[in-house]
């Protein structure tokens, strides 16, 4: 132990080569004195659990870098198929990305214009880190944040599905905050922008059983057919395209129990959750938040217009 | 001669550390350890043997390492060193199941984290690995991870196909709602169903064997007992 390490100066390599094999030494040395101490002293205490923790940490860090591109890819896939399941287009079986390739486009859009912006690459944009990013988000006002999110991207990746050429759908990105948990999904509307075809939530961590019903297929199907906006009476007698006019204020909204269909305005309604109150309440605000003139109600409205001319 | 004594000895204790699990010493049966992921994972049978391999493995590899530096963890940091092999193995399998198996690792979601605090697990390394020699350790886990694995096949059995007429997500009846002859049982889908299963499992065995069978603590008299009257 006494041994000083040797003063490089000539034969380099070599030099430095005995100076490690000197440290390793060293080290087996100190390991056969600590091995050899009572269990219970400090610096064996001290000792074992600083190595394990090194171990542990070198066995942790190298699954999680070495598994990370598969998870990644693994990531992808599960959103493309949340998409297709949304749009009503998954099939059991079959690929999905080749699917999602040929049915589905994406589209970035700026929540404050409602126009496409072509300069962003759709496939690489992510909403959900452009939100946290100062640069590439904007703060919600406090009065305005009903879905309690505080902040938002600018710009949102949404996804068309097309038809030869015809609009078939629009599947929307939402997110809002429920009861433990935000709450991230889909909305999928028919090309007119008002009627809704599906939802999806893809992530949330609400009460299993309750709240956590949200990815329910039998809870989900009560949303098909169901209108976003508030239709002024005229409208209801010309079926065929929808007067600009009469689209007012988004009025979807879970209501407490089950929908009376008999009722007027039973197609602005949807079944609430079952004892999960403020679960549904936060679904019912990020559904009127990303519908308002926040989120998405320009957007909608120029492809009403595209779609009518 | 005294080496193929040991030799037979080691194999004996191997096949009862093995075996004993299964039926006479299982961990949920005879010592109701491991029900919180026993009733949560239960209700298909894909996820059940994700969760049984997952468990088994841990068991098996956790009580091999922590028993071959056995005589040199200290005692007073003895369950902090048991705990952070086990949640190391259990963040390996978490992440290799998302890597691998991402839709399951999605439905167990955050039951394989959980595998960290399962009873099972820590209860072989104290009760067995602090004591044994790592191969037999290994063994223990494995035999321990087995027993765990059988009841969970078993009660996912019973909660798929009575619940959603499936087995392996292949339909076994045919349901009401596709035109078939079967209703099934919603109760079977949540998880008080896997504590009557796992009740009915029990009773079972201990009719079987009523070794199994604890001793009666105390005993409910009859106000009337000793007083020789009728009422």
């Amino acid at each position: 132990m006494t041994e000083k390490k040797i003063n490089c100066k000539h034969m380099t390599a070599l030099c430095e080569k005995l100076n490690e094999y000197e440290s390793y030494r060293k080290f087996i040395v100190y390991k056969d004195k600590v091995l050899a101490l009572g269990n219970d002293s400090l610096e064996k205490t001290i000792a074992i659990a600083v190595a394990l923790c090194l171990v542990c940490a070198v066995l942790v860090s190298f699954a999680a870098v070495a598994l990370k591109p598969l998870q990644i890819d693994n990531k992808a896939a599960d959103m493309k198929k949340n998409i297709l399941d949304v749009a009503g287009l998954l099939e059991e079986g079959a690929n999905i990305n080749t699917a999602f390739a040929q049915k589905i486009e994406a589209k970035i859009v700026d929540l404050e214009t409602g126009a496409y912006v072509e300069n962003i690459n759709a496939d690489e944009y992510d909403q959900r880190k452009a939100a946290k990013d100062p640069a590439q988000s904007i703060a919600i006002p406090k009065d305005k944040d009903i879905a309690h999110i505080r902040v938002k991207a600018k710009y949102a990746k949404v996804f068309l599905v097309k038809d030869g050429g015809k609009l078939k759908s629009i599947i929307l990105p939402m997110h809002g905050y429920g009861l433990w948990s935000t709450l991230y999904g889909f909305l999928s509307l028919e090309a007119d922008g008002q009627t809704v075809q599906s939802i999806n939530f893809y992530d949330q961590q609400e009460t299993p059983g309750l709240g956590g019903e949200v990815v329910n297929p039998n809870w989900r199907a009560l949303w098909k057919g169901k209108k976003v906006y508030a239709e002024s009476e005229q409208h209801s007698a010309d079926k065929g395209s929808i007067a600009e006019a009469s689209i007012g204020e988004p009025a979807l909204s879970l209501i407490k129990g089950a929908v009376d269909t008999t009722r007027p305005g039973s197609q602005y309604q949807v079944d609430g959750l079952a004892g999960a109150t403020l679960t549904s309440t936060g679904v019912t605000n990020l559904v009127r938040y990303w519908m308002g003139n926040e989120g998405f109600a320009p957007y909608l409205k120029k492809v009403r217009t595209v779609q009518g001319s | 001669m005294s080496a193929i004594l040991n030799d037979s000895i080691l194999n004996d204790e191997t096949k009862k550390v093995l075996t004993a699990p299964l039926v006479n010493d299982n961990p949920i049966t005879l010592q109701v350890l491991g029900i919180c992921s026993a009733l949560a994972v239960t209700s298909q049978m894909s996820t059940s043997l994700i969760m049984a391999l997952a468990l088994t493995l841990v068991t098996a590899f956790s009580s091999a390492a922590i028993s071959a530096i056995r005589n040199h963890i200290p005692s007073s940091i003895r369950i902090i060193v048991q705990m952070t092999i086990i949640a190391s193995l259990v963040i390996v399998v978490d992440q290799v199941l998302k890597a691998f198996a991402y839709d399951v690792s999605k439905q167990l979601s955050v039951f394989v984290g959980l595998i960290i605090t399962n009873c099972i697990v820590m209860g072989r390394a104290e009760g067995y690995a602090m004591k044994n020699p790592p191969l037999e350790s290994f063994m223990d886990g494995i035999g321990n991870g087995l027993g765990y694995s059988l009841i969970l096949v078993i009660v996912a059995f019973f909660r798929e196909t009575l619940g959603s007429g499936k087995l392996l997500g292949i339909e076994v009846f045919k349901l009401t709602k596709d035109g078939g002859w079967y209703d099934p049982n919603g109760l079977m889908l949540l998880p008080p169903s896997a504590f009557f299963i796992i009740g009915l499992i029990i009773w079972g065995v201990r009719q079987w064997k009523p070794a199994q069978a604890e001793k009666v603590e105390f005993k409910i008299m009859s106000i009337s007992h000793g007083e020789g009257g009728h009422h």
